[in-house]
């Protein structure tokens, strides 16, 4: 077992990989192990997880040396704080989303059963890559086993979703030749694709062009992938026409994914000073950043139908992590992190919510709702209103506690517009889903109060469990938010960070 | 009095849980009412009694501590049971038993429906109530004051009308606006100085302000507290709220939520900045024009008013800067009349909102002007309105007046008589919208509906006409039946010792 | 100026050729015809690494008599070529997943101009 657990970096991408592949041979005769292979894989990658983070609760950075070839000449995996964080809440979220899954991959996806939870299994393979690895075209080959998993896995769905796969694919490949590109100038000038080898050979090297076209290309590419506004076009109707678990899945952690690459290349490798002094992309990316958060508050305002609201919050609350990572300090940084964790539980947790409402009313559409869904389905709206006051920001949920860091960040780089505008967008994010909340709780008299007993169609065991273990997640993580930041997040400390 | 000491204790996590603890016991019971209301009564009960336990050492200077969690370096969610909090919480849990029998008698008289979701945010409102009291800093406070907004809201919209529901919205609105300065506010404070403990006298060290940001904070704070403390033009939403069933107008629009928010004024004035920085900086002369501007303007504006709970409620945001007034003149008798006022207001509004719903449970009347003869129908009711209403012209005996007198005597402390003229004035206005409602209850001949009628349900009857009695009483003896001026009298030294 | 843009033809190629894609994926409405700007860009991206990676004088990296292994100036440097192996596989993926996006949408609407496959989905709604 201490063999084993030496390798457990790699394990987690090698586990999900193996399985993807086994996965369609399993399913030749019949789909029926599908949901229950995927789910014990993803249970297993959570274990693993989970051990990774006991690993460096002392502060530990673990390097991996794939086939005992010492870096920079081989490739390395590195679990340090930061990737073993992301990491465990990928696989988490991951894990009750798949749990969640259950009918509405019967129900939506048919007969293609099996190889869609191979392709999520790919998937997830990709993303664990993602975070794990240390080499930069690593990273690049990870990202585009992920990316190309999830165009497939949002194309099977309704009718317009090919469309949106198909957007979503043309920039997304241009978002990772970008990258490539930025990847390859970093090589031609330093000689190494080694992100621990980077961090030490930048500094010296100065304020190279090259090095700062690269570090402009790999952002632009990452910023695509992300959702930073204004390069978010493909996000609103990906999410919108995917399946229920696509979307679930993909909205809490796919951008993450995408913010955690960001992270590392600009506060880790590249380093506070440069992203200050050399080229101000730190400045360049809040402002984006705060754009992103009115524009995606407002947008969702507009919406009628939840998924799509969801979409356009999502927007909103990539811009929070984004202005985090941007403002560069202490307090911003603990905030973006912290919102990671928050956003991927509250986020999976409404879609969970509306994959909830489209099985049992067969529709999701917010004008529709009223006050009949309160009774069919009271544990959902429960675990709704939870989502919705983590989402605005009221104690003693999570969302009150991340806001509370950023909020200081912005106090503390005295950047007072934009302490203004995530006060606004608070305000913004309470409109439109109080809207929600009111259509689902209060019936205005004069109507029908309808059947005196309506029947609990409260959805299955499988999809309300995980919603509620999520719901329950945020309060927890509210509760316990100092214990989090003090043990986990406090270890991840980039290098000249206030 | 020497200064206070703390001593660690479980007894104010306690009281703010016990109607937390309540509310599944609530939800459990939907089917037994009778059930359902004895755990109302008792959690009601129970808080007040944990409370009480507090007096004794809050007044002979121990205050209970305890500290829940760490949320950044040097700032805790803690609960502090200082004479201020006891103070606030003793009033808002006291009130509460009353309100709860008062509730019962309404809801199953007015046949209200969803009086499960009723009860059970009620008893959620009254933890976050007395979480606020029992703040020991200022985030510890932010984080009540909030679930305290959340917690209301389904009380506002409770009747579920079209103008209820504006009710909320603009009751949301309003509220969460206000938090999100407060939040901002308390930051930036944070910023400033580091741990966030209230402290009697200010916690700010004087030198780290300068006179931009003096003025930012101020505005910050004042913003998120402004709001529940219904301070013009950041009112509105209190009249709007009166669409909310009437033990709900009572209790929280009365005495829990605007209360907390003149209670926030207090801890921001005197446990904050503390005189000392607002003299610095001339703070004060923003809040006492504010003050005494929606003293007089809520005032005339009541008097226009027909529909008997939006009197009230225009008069409570008047009555409300009293408080404030007495807050931002600076001296301790001013401060110990705005203190005393918390408690006399809120003794005297809650008998003329009882009185209100009395009225629209028996006899289906909410307009001032269909009010004619009902007092010879319901005689304790009406006579509980008027000692209310004597009470709050500051009128003796009834309690009213003390606070009155206070406060006039601390503004000519301070050398200002402007305030006086204002209370004086205002005193007039109070004479001129209540004594008429008094009159035609009384005086003039009702019509033929009021026949056969007669009181209103006994558990509705019994709590106004203590409530009436506890103002008379508290006019003779301010110490009956708990040692409130004892308590205002520490407070005031508390923040003010050392100056004038 | 001319021995810049003699000397570097193989970065003015590879220019030319990530414009030309990217302008093709943006400005064409045929889904196909993006598909093939796709392609040109990545194809651009691949001659970049493999143009950089050539030395003067110096030859393909097969161990060969007479030129010795350790001075690395005779050889080109064979790094960004195994990186461009992964990466042509996979641009082929990608456009093959392309492709099956694009069969999938003409199955259901039966066009492959953007134009007309908007107009298709609004009439959806």
């Amino acid at each position: 077992m201490t063999e084993l657990s030496q390798h457990s970096p790699a394990l987690i991408p090698l586990l999900y990989l193996a399985m993807a592949i086994l996965l369609p041979i399993l399913s030749l005769k019949t789909d029926r192990v599908a949901y229950g292979y995927t789910l014990a894989g993803v249970f297993l990658a959570t274990v693993i997880a989970g051990f990774n983070v006991s690993r460096i609760l002392d502060g530990s950075v673990l390097h991996y040396h794939f086939g005992g070839w010492i870096p920079p000449l081989g490739i390395e995996y590195v679990l340090d704080p930061l990737s073993a964080f992301v990491t465990v809440v990928i696989n988490f979220i991951a894990l009750m989303v798949l749990w969640h899954s259950r009918f509405p991959v019967i129900l939506e996806i048919r007969e293609k059963k099996a190889p869609y939870y191979a392709i999520v299994l790919l998937m997830l393979c990709g993303f664990n890559g993602i975070v794990l690895t240390g080499d930069f075209f690593n990273l690049y080959v990870f990202l585009e086993i992920s990316s190309l998993s999830l165009y497939g896995l949002v194309a099977i769905g309704e009718k317009k979703s090919p469309v949106a796969a198909f957007r979503y694919l043309m920039m997304g490949a241009v978002a990772a030749s970008f990258y490539l590109l930025g990847v390859g100038f970093l090589y031609l000038e330093t000689g190494s694709l080694n992100m621990a080898d980077l961090t030490r050979i930048l500094p010296v090297l100065g304020e190279q062009p090259s090095v700062i076209v690269a570090l402009a290309l790999m952002v632009m590419g990452m910023g695509i992938k992300m959702a930073l506004f204004p390069l978010h076009g493909w996000l609103p109707d990906a999410y919108t026409y995917a399946p229920t678990t696509t979307s679930s899945l993909v909205a809490p952690t796919g951008t993450k994914v995408g913010a955690y690459v960001l992270l590392r290349i600009l506060l880790f490798v590249f380093g506070i000073k440069f992203i200050t002094q050399a080229v101000a992309i730190g400045r360049v990316i809040t402002w984006l950043a705060a754009l992103g958060i009115l524009y995606g508050s407002i947008m969702a305002m507009t919406q009628r139908e939840m998924k799509r609201m969801l979409a356009y919050s999502s927007i909103a609350q990539i811009g929070y992590i984004a202005l985090g990572i941007g403002l560069g300090n202490r307090w911003a940084l603990t905030g973006a992190l912290f919102h990671i964790l928050n956003h991927a539980f509250m986020k999976s947790l409404l879609f969970l919510v509306s994959g909830n409402l489209r099985l049992k009313l067969g529709h999701s559409t917010i004008p529709q709702l009223d006050h009949s869904v309160r009774k069919k389905m009271p544990w959902t709206c429960a675990a709704f209103t939870v989502g919705a006051l983590s989402m605005v920001g009221l104690p003693p949920t999570a969302g009150f506690f991340s806001k509370l860091y950023l909020v200081l960040g912005t106090i503390e780089s005295s950047d007072w517009a934009f302490l203004g505008v995530l006060l606004l967008s608070s305000l913004l994010n309470a409109v439109y889903f109080f809207r929600v909340l009111e259509k689902m709780y209060l019936r205005p008299r004069g109507k029908k109060p309808g059947s005196r007993d309506i029947q609990s169609r409260e959805a299955p065991a499988s999809m309300l469990v995980p919603t509620l273990v999520l719901a329950l997640g945020i309060l927890m993580i509210g509760i316990l938010n100092f214990f989090i930041v003090n043990r986990l997040l406090g270890l991840i400390r980039p290098e000249g960070l206030g | 009095m020497g200064t206070a000491v703390s001593y660690p204790s479980l007894v104010p996590l306690l009281a703010v849980l016990s109607s937390t603890a309540a509310i599944p016991l609530i939800l459990l019971s939907r089917r037994h009412p009778n059930l359902r209301e004895f755990w109302t009564i008792a959690a009601a009960v129970a808080k007040f009694c944990l409370i009480l336990s507090l007096l004794p050492g809050t007044l002979a200077g121990r205050n209970a501590v305890i500290r829940v969690l760490t949320v950044f370096p040097g700032v805790d969610i803690a609960l502090r049971a200082d004479p201020l909090g006891v103070l606030f919480a003793l009033i808002a849990s006291g009130l509460w038993i009353l309100t709860s029998f008062y509730s019962i008698g309404y809801v199953r008289g007015a046949r209200e429906h969803k009086q499960t979701r009723y009860f059970a945010s009620f008893a959620l409102c009254l933890s976050a109530t007395i979480g606020v009291a029992f703040a020991a800093n200022l985030l510890t406070f932010v984080l009540f004051y909030e679930i305290l907004t959340i917690a209301t809201y389904p009380l506002v919209v409770h009747k579920e009308t079209p103008v209820s529901i504006d009710a909320g919205r603009k009751y949301l609105v309003y509220t969460l606006s206000a938090g999100v300065f407060l939040i901002a506010g308390t930051l930036y404070t944070y910023h400033l100085c580091g741990p966030l403990d209230f402290t009697a006298g200010g916690l700010i060290p004087s030198g780290v302000l300068t006179a931009r940001s003096a003025l930012a904070l101020f505005a910050f704070l004042m913003l998120g507290v402004g709001v529940k403390a219904a301070i013009m033009p950041l009112h509105s939403w209190l009249p709007a709220a009166m669409a909310a069933p009437t033990p709900v107008s009572a209790l929280l629009h009365a005495v829990a939520v605007v209360k907390s928010g003149v209670f926030g004024v207090i801890r921001m004035v005197g446990f904050v900045f503390g005189p000392g920085i607002l003299r610095q900086f001339s703070l004060q002369q923003i809040l006492i024009p504010a003050a005494a501007i929606t003293i007089i303007a809520a005032s005339l504006i009541a008097l226009k008013q027909d529909n008997l709970k939006r009197r009230l409620a225009y008069s409570t945001v008047a009555h409300l800067s009293y408080i404030v007034l007495g807050a931002s003149l600076l001296t301790p008798r001013a401060l110990t009349g705005a203190l005393a006022h918390i408690l006399f207001h809120a003794t005297m509004k809650i008998t003329l909102f009882f009185a209100a719903g009395a009225i629209y449970v028996n006899l289906h009347k909410e307009n001032i002007s269909e009010m004619n003869g009902i007092g010879r129908t319901m005689p304790w009711t009406m006579g509980a309105f008027a000692v209310g209403a004597v009470g709050l012209a500051g009128i003796p005996p009834v309690n009213g007046f003390i606070s009155k007198w206070y406060l006039v005597w601390g503004s000519l402390d301070g050398g200002l008589w402007v305030p006086v003229a204002v209370l004086v004035l205002s005193g007039l206005l109070n004479v001129a919208y209540f004594f008429p409602i008094v009159y035609i209850a009384f005086f003039r001949k009702g019509g033929k509906e009021l026949d056969r009628k007669g009181e209103a349900p006994l558990t509705m009857v019994i709590p106004l006409v203590l409530t009436a009695l506890l103002s008379l009483i508290l006019g003779f003896y301010p110490d009956f039946p708990l040692a409130f001026f004892k308590l205002i009298d520490r407070i005031s030294t508390g923040v003010m010792g050392g100056l004038s | 100026m001319l021995e810049n843009l003699i000397g570097y033809y193989g970065y003015w190629f590879v220019i030319i050729l990530m414009v030309l894609g990217l302008s093709a994926m943006m400005t064409k409405k045929n889904l196909v015809k993006k598909i093939i700007g796709m392609s040109i860009l990545q194809s651009g991206i691949i001659f970049f690494f493999i143009v950089s990676a050539n030395k003067f004088n110096a030859t393909v990296p097969i161990q060969t008599e007479g030129l010795e292994v350790t001075r690395t100036a005779n050889y080109i440097n064979p790094l960004p070529h195994t990186l461009m192996l992964t990466a042509i596989v996979v641009g082929v993926a990608t456009t093959g997943v392309a492709f099956a996006l694009v069969m999938m949408i003409y199955k259901r609407y039966h066009t492959l101009e953007e134009d007309q496959l908007l107009q298709k989905m609004k009439e959806d709604d």
